[in-house]
């Protein structure tokens, strides 16, 4: 079911995405996991949501050892390779290096692990099954994003009988949808996903609708909800959904599965206009830019010290040459001929903090595409329909240590749980429902 | 301004810093490159009866992705005729002639073939001669090289033949392969040698193809032992020039030109500080070139400026009486670690190196809590202590503006709970901690005053053989 190759961008537009930050040679790979000090009880350990052990993986590189090195990464976390790339490793592993009290740079761990996973892979490596009694119990898992992939890896370690079911054509979820080219391409997300499928996981392409979920209640012992957020967000305004109007998400997905091959509806599209700044935001300016658009503007209601993209998102845009226009709400769109009158007004803070609309402020801006990206709606939909397992926020509750909903044949993980963080996190909550399933089985959990 | 020029046993050069016999004082071209570079003597490749090299000569040892920590080689001596060698040490000394050139010669034991060897190499207008009983590999089975300097009559027999003809001052190279290196240092000196040189390459054989199983370097499949140099084996060259320095047996200590492993001015002022009083420099110059001996000269001088000292004669030697037998070291001395947390970058290295290595004295329990148990003084319930308590956490990833930064708690960059603490009443002063720590002056080792006066071993025993049965 996964033929990853036909489903890649055209060359030309692949070459458009390098990578952001290239990849380490062999002999380099050395010289940095040499600088390593091998800390114990390392914080890079510690701030890694799989507990990587870092320093570990770094000295199997320094030894020669990159196989040991790359099952070191895989036993704590089975999407190594893609989280090498996409982690924000500034505010995670190498955040917390203990280099920065030296005033030294600190280790290039992101870089190191995507050298031992890629050698590893490279090489045909394959994850290794550990040794364990098959278990006769199901588990579904709904949603094949990485929250899935890493709940059904770890849930076959431990001798369980795995599905999981997605609506997309793909598995992998954003990994294989949503992750900006120049951080992951499709062709790694699904050789993962592979891997996965290699330890006898089964993948079902399909819906689940309330009659589905009965079924899966009937026929799983448990069921894993790895859902993931549903569509972003609607801007409200007339005309929102004209074809000049391109969600954030899809047109991320639109181009890296190669049914977007430039910015706009027509030829002379050059103008783009973001509005919102996550890093969802800055992935869509950053692609705009590289499929050939002139001019990439972002629009954020409120300043820069309060967008949710991280420092060096941020700092890549810049360098990309997008352009952010702060303090601005977009009101209205309004057809031009083969452009967008976008209407907006200025705001200001208020006393609490609020972004508020500042009157007789109002101003257009022209351009050529809108692509919004303001955050994802929950999957209410689906959830709701699940018996008892209760939400917050439009978030599922669980019990963060074993990944149990309040219907305790319920497990959840990953962006609908959390609001939507990073693979890694998905990763990490995909990992401890495992355990609080098998253990919820019966079965013995470490 | 630190005047450099050296008088060593009678030869004069414009420094102290030689090249040793090797490849790199393979001919004349060679050496005065080096001389025009800046170095103050040579002792060239070893002249003899013409031999044929192997291909495949070198090997080394890589530490932690520098190269060359260590270098063997089974290179033997000149492959080039007597005759060229000679006439291009005379060409040398024509253009260089305040340059040292000292001739190493290595033939076959015969009183009648040193002398005429001797002759010739004076006769090419060598400044002095260097005696390679030292060479490890491929002579020694021809009975030369280290085949003489292991056996001290060999090399005192040698040694008087070449002081029956030569005008020139003689030095006698040491091998360190031998069980105690001063017996042929003192067969040199009984045949009156004007010099020694120490030392020569130590027997090796630096690491094994894991594919092929075939030890390196590799000649058609096959490797032999080889003689190993470079940085790694600089501690070994300053014991067994310390033991030389400080040995009166037959006779006061001669001349020593010190060898083994130096690369900087930094090692060459520890070996005159052993009492050398010029060094000689081969791997280093094959790793970077003639080039390093700017620094050596700069270096050196400035530091010497800095201390006070005009000459190398200034200082030579001070370190020797600071070396000692262990049982005259004071048992009354002692010294605790001291870690200075405004440094510590909490990277626990010192903890678990005390912990594993050493006399577990220095603890991670800085706060009390799930991280740790509270202080623990003492061996004592230490074993209780969870280990690497970070897999146990759960983290996630910050997202700006909605999760505190990582950041620090508590009066110190790093945060207390990762910073350890040195457990003094257990604390033996052994070092380790302040060795394998990654921040300087972070971890002190600092004086513990123990109101006892000083005593030795030595000092210890004498005193219990004195006390009467009686007062037992």
């Amino acid at each position: 079911m996964l033929k990853a190759d036909n489903s890649l961008p055209e060359t030309e537009i692949a070459a458009r995405f390098p990578d952001l930050h290239p990849a380490l040679d062999a002999r380099a790979a050395v010289v940095e996991a040499n600088r390593c000090l091998n800390c114990f009880d390392a914080p890079c350990m510690s701030a890694c949501p799989t507990h990587i052990d870092v320093p570990r993986f770094i000295k199997k590189i320094a030894s020669g050892n990159v196989t040991g090195s790359a099952r070191t990464i895989l036993d704590a976390n089975v999407l190594g390779a893609s989280c090498a790339r996409v982690c924000p490793v500034d505010v995670l592993c190498e955040g917390s290096c203990v280099m920065h009290g030296k005033h030294e740079q600190p280790i290039e761990i992101g870089r190191l692990q995507r050298f031992a996973m890629e050698t590893f892979y490279d090489a045909g490596g394959k994850l290794a099954l550990r040794r364990r009694e098959e278990r006769k119990q199901r588990v579904a898992c709904i949603g094949a994003g990485p929250a899935s992939l890493a709940c059904a890896a770890e849930l076959r370690q431990l001798g369980f009988q795995v599905k999981v079911i997605d609506r997309r054509a793909l598995p992998g979820g954003l990994n294989t949808y949503g992750v900006a080219e120049y951080k992951l391409r499709v062709g790694d997300s699904l050789r993962e996903v592979r891997m996965i499928q290699d330890l006898g996981v089964e993948f079902e392409v399909g819906e689940v609708d309330p009659e589905g979920l009965t079924e899966l209640e009937r026929d799983f012992d448990a069921v894993f909800l790895g859902v993931g957020l549903g569509a972003m967000r609607r801007l409200a305004h007339d005309g929102s959904a004209s074809e000049s109007v391109v969600d954030a998400l899809e047109f991320i997905a639109g181009y890296k599965t190669g049914q977007r091959t430039s910015i706009g509806p027509h030829a002379k599209a050059r103008r783009v206009v973001v509005i919102g700044a996550g890093n969802t935001a800055i992935d869509a300016a950053c692609a705009a830019k590289r499929l050939g658009a002139g001019e990439v503007t972002i629009l954020y209601r409120r300043q820069r010290e309060h967008m949710s993209a991280f420092d060096f998102e941020y700092e890549h845009a810049l360098r990309e040459g997008v352009v952010f226009c702060w303090a601005t709400l977009p009101k209205a769109f309004a057809a031009k001929g083969d452009a967008i009158e976008l209407q907006c007004i200025a705001t200001a803070q208020d006393e609490t903090g609020q972004a508020v609309p500042v009157e007789g402020s109002e101003f257009t801006i022209e351009c050529d595409v809108v692509i919004p990206a303001i955050g994802q709606s929950p999957l209410l939909e689906l959830l709701s329909q699940v018996r008892g397992v209760a939400m917050e926020h439009g978030r599922v509750v669980i019990q963060r240590t074993t990944g149990q909903t309040t219907n305790p044949k319920y497990f959840a993980g990953g962006d609908c749980v959390n609001g939507g963080r990073e693979v890694v996190d998905a990763v990490a909550d995909g990992k401890r429902a495992a355990h609080g399933i098998a253990a919820a089985l019966g079965g013995a959990s470490s | 301004m630190a005047d450099l020029t050296t008088n060593f046993a009678g030869i004069r050069c414009p420094n102290p810093f030689w090249l040793a016999s090797a490849p790199p004082t393979n001919c004349g071209e060679q050496v005065m490159r080096a001389f025009d570079a800046g170095w103050g003597g040579v002792v060239w490749k070893t002249i003899g009866e013409p031999i044929t090299n192997v291909s495949s000569r070198y090997s080394s040892v890589d530490w932690n992705a520098q190269r060359m920590m260590g270098l063997n080689n089974i290179e033997l001596i000149s492959d080039r005729p007597i005759e060229l060698n000679l006439r291009e040490i005379a060409e040398v000394k024509r253009r260089y002639p305040g340059h040292a050139v000292i001739a190493s010669l290595m033939v076959e034991s015969k009183r009648e073939t040193w002398h005429e060897m001797v002759k010739q190499a004076e006769g090419a207008g060598a400044d002095g001669l260097e005696l390679n009983f030292g060479c490890p590999h491929g002579m020694s089975e021809r009975g030369m090289g280290s085949a003489v300097g292991q056996v001290p009559e060999y090399a005192q027999l040698i040694t008087e033949w070449v002081k029956e003809v030569a005008r020139t001052p003689v030095l006698v190279k040491l091998t360190p392969n031998i069980t105690d290196i001063r017996m042929v240092a003192r067969a040199a000196k009984r045949a009156r040698a004007d010099g020694l040189s120490a030392i020569n390459t130590i027997n090796s054989i630096t690491g094994i193809d894991l594919d092929t199983f075939e030890p390196r370097p590799n000649v058609d499949g096959k490797s032999s032992h080889g003689g190993y140099c470079g940085p790694a084996v600089k501690p070994i060259a300053l014991n067994m020039v310390q033991q030389v320095n400080s040995d009166y047996v037959d006779g006061p200590p001669i001349p020593m030109s010190g060898i083994g492993g130096i690369a900087t001015w930094r090692d060459a002022a520890e070996f005159f500080l052993m009492g050398c009083g010029t060094v000689q420099v081969c791997t280093a110059v094959m790793h970077y070139g003639y080039r390093i001996v700017e620094d050596m000269i700069d270096g050196l001088s400035n530091w010497m400026d800095g201390k006070g000292f005009a000459t190398v004669e200034d200082f030579r030697g001070k370190s020797l009486t600071r070396v000692t037998e262990w049982k005259h070291l004071n048992l009354n001395y002692k010294i605790v670690a001291q870690i200075d947390e405004s440094l510590c970058i909490g990277c626990q290295l010192c903890h678990i190196a005390c912990w594993d290595g050493a006399h577990q004295c220095i603890h991670l329990d800085r706060v009390t809590g799930p991280l740790g148990t509270g202080p623990v003084d003492g061996h004592v319930g230490a074993h209780a202590k969870p280990q690497e308590p970070g897999r146990k956490r759960i983290a996630a990833t910050p997202i700006p503006k909605l999760d505190p930064p990582i950041g620090s708690v508590g009066p110190f960059a790093t945060s207390l709970e990762r910073i350890p603490r040195v457990d003094e009443t257990e604390c033996v002063g052994c070092n380790l901690c302040s060795l394998v720590c990654p921040v300087d002056g972070c971890i002190t080792m600092v004086e513990r005053p123990t109101g006892l006066a000083p005593q030795t071993w030595a000092e210890r025993t004498a005193e219990a053989e004195c006390v009467p049965p009686q007062a037992k």
